[in-house]
């Protein structure tokens, strides 16, 4: 038997605790969180291999509801009306996809505290086929007036932002990315609704959620030393609510914004720039590397960041594009 | 004299007393006020309301644990309104029972009114759950439920659901759930009522046969006549004790309309509609003739 040398999917299970945080950092995260806070319960539809240091913390409050999704959000919503703050494990192509109804109804417009942790998001799922994706999943999410959504850089990040939903009062969908590369050498303090700064510069801006950070900071870094730009760039996790002061600051500043985003280009972070930038009258170039508006190609996930562009080389080419504009 | 009720937090016990014809009368009161509440609005749900007023009736005057001057009391009873459209057969009741005042309810649809069409769980105080789309209440009574189980809580959570909304496949979803964990603090009533916004319910998908249905997936089934009032007294009576291991459904066998003639005549022509004056005038004539009948018959037998 061949081993395989590609990474056929982004998703780590059956690991060890020692490299839990490193390797499923949003099942550790909610772990920690949960020492904390009784009124805590996780809930997954058929994804229990996700939650394997909860369910070993925690074992009487998981509730596996089988391969039910629609049923998992509404039956957290009356979980939640009788006081606990439940953690729906999803995939998001069916967490937030197939469930948006439940999630608007019964969750948003109840202003009820259940949170819907989203893995395999964006292309993370390539390989397995277009059914997989959630690349509409921000603009859909955003859409509902009381739902906070929030895209974290790196496993820090998560660590961080997880531990800030535990005591928000309202729903929250938290998007996690699988293929982030470390942005954060500590677990980072990001108050609701700010956006980090990371680099400062005056040539252009780059703001980037989850995989998009990491790619903003490197190819700032490609852009500094051998181009000799020098970009502000943005830790875009809080896309609701999001940070209109910093865009509006660094798009007056620099004139030139582009954001990077494993999501369609239509309603995600690039929409978010934009509309901020028309309501604020700020005369600005802005560009987008995220997926287009097409029938998107199956691989797997490294040759689909790849072919669409989702790389430091390819976020290098779209900034020094922008910079001539 | 003034309205105190809402200052009142004293509970309403489960199996208060309550007379066969109290109840009945409390029912055409209720389809008497829903009358009311769709001309003051403009336009509404005659005929789903109807079929339910007994069970509302009976579950609100007699059988629920509630706490009017204490809506979200943790350990009240939960009614969960599935089928959210008859929602101008509740408001009434809760105001009635004191959760608000009643003046509230000429406030009825109009545009910042606590009180819409379908309920409302952040605006109307005694709504447990918002409803309004059908096949969801299932799932989030299940959670209630779930919550008791986890909360040492002996509340019940009871869902009132439409027949043709068992069609939602997300009931199933629940169904399945809510016996996989073996919730007997839970509480389906279906209002068999036999129609849908567009016709007879299966004619449109069969859903029948109910009760086996319920009973392959692990329920505890009762199949009764959802008008006959002992008899629903009596089913809510003796539900198993809230720590036993099967959901309950009730499947009320209802008449889409009944207790006016037109309307069981035309059940779906009165699913969603307006009187005119005239109409109204006739429906509320015969629904009070029937009190009356009551009443006088209460009377003589009192004598």
């Amino acid at each position: 038997m061949t081993t395989p040398t590609r990474k056929m999917v982004d998703v780590f299970s059956d690991i060890d605790r020692d490299t839990a945080l490193k390797a499923n950092p949003s099942g550790y995260a909610i772990t920690e969180v949960a020492a904390g806070d009784d009124r805590i319960l996780t809930l997954t539809a058929d994804l229990s291999n996700v939650l394997a240091e909860f369910r070993a913390a925690f074992p009487d409050r998981y509730i596996e509801l089988g391969i039910a999704e629609t049923n998992s959000v509404s039956l957290a919503a009356g979980l939640a009306s009788c006081g606990y703050v439940p953690y729906i494990f999803s995939m998001s192509p069916f967490g937030v996809l197939k469930c948006a109804e439940q999630w608007r109804t019964d969750v948003d417009y109840n202003h009820l505290p259940v949170r819907l942790v989203g893995r395999l998001s964006g292309l993370a799922m390539g390989y397995f086929g277009t059914s997989h994706y959630a690349v509409e999943d921000i603009g859909i999410a955003r859409t509902f007036a009381n739902t906070t959504v929030l895209a974290p850089a790196d496993q820090n990040a998560v660590l961080s932002l997880m531990r800030a939903t535990a005591e928000h009062d309202g729903p929250v969908y938290m998007r996690i990315a699988e293929a982030a590369d470390p942005v954060y050498d500590t677990v980072p303090d990001i108050p609701r609704g700010t956006w980090p700064r990371l680099r400062q510069g005056d040539d252009l801006t780059l703001a980037g959620h989850g995989m998009g950070v990491g790619l903003a900071v490197r190819a700032a870094d490609v852009l500094k030393a051998e181009h000799g730009l020098s970009a502000d760039v943005y830790d875009a996790g809080y896309l609701k609510p999001y940070d209109e002061a910093a865009i509006a600051d660094t798009a007056g500043r620099t004139g030139k914004v582009l954001t990077i985003e494993d999501h369609t280009v239509n309603g995600g972070l690039g929409a978010i720039v934009a509309e901020t930038v028309a309501r604020q009258r700020i005369v600005a170039n802005l560009a987008q590397a995220a997926l287009p508006d097409v029938d998107l190609e199956v691989g797997v996930p490294a040759e689909l960041y790849e072919y669409y562009g989702l790389t430091v080389a390819g976020v290098v080419a779209r900034a020094l594009e922008l910079a001539k504009s | 004299m003034p309205d105190t009720r809402s200052a009142d937090s004293a509970t309403l016990e489960r199996g208060r007393p309550v007379t066969d014809t109290e109840l009945r009368r409390r029912a055409d009161w209720i389809r008497l006020q829903a009358v009311d509440l769709i001309a003051q609005a403009g336009l509404g749900h005659y005929s789903s309301t109807f079929s339910c007023a007994e069970i509302v009736a009976t579950l609100y005057y007699h059988t629920l644990r509630l706490r009017p001057g204490e809506p979200r009391w943790p350990d009240r009873d939960r009614f969960l309104l599935g089928k959210g459209h008859v929602a101008t057969g509740l408001w009434p009741v809760l105001a009635d029972l004191g959760f608000y005042d009643t003046g509230l309810l000429t406030q009825f649809g109009k545009v910042g009114s606590p009180l819409n069409d379908h309920p409302n769980m952040k605006l109307a105080p005694g709504i447990d759950f918002s409803s309004g789309s059908l096949g969801h209440n299932l799932s989030v009574g299940t959670g209630m439920a779930l919550a008791g189980r986890l909360s040492h809580r002996d509340y019940r959570t009871f869902v009132l659901t439409g027949d043709g909304e068992l069609q939602e496949g997300q009931v199933w979803e629940a169904v399945m759930a809510a016996s996989h964990y073996k919730l007997g603090n839970l509480v389906a009533i279906v209002d068999a009522n036999g129609f849908s916004g567009s016709g007879p319910t299966s004619q449109a998908m069969n859903i029948e046969p109910l009760a086996t249905r319920f009973a392959a997936f692990g329920w505890l089934v009762r199949e009764i006549d959802g008008h006959d009032v002992p008899t629903l007294k009596q089913t809510f009576d003796t539900l198993p004790d809230t720590g036993s291991k099967q959901p309950v459904c009730v499947v009320a066998r209802t008449r889409k309309g009944y207790g006016v003639d037109m309307f069981e005549k035309q059940p779906q022509a009165w699913h969603l509609g307006l009187l005119t004056p005239e109409q109204r005038a006739d429906v509320v004539a015969e629904i009070t003739a029937r009190m009356e009948l009551a009443d006088a018959g209460a009377e003589g037998s009192a004598s």
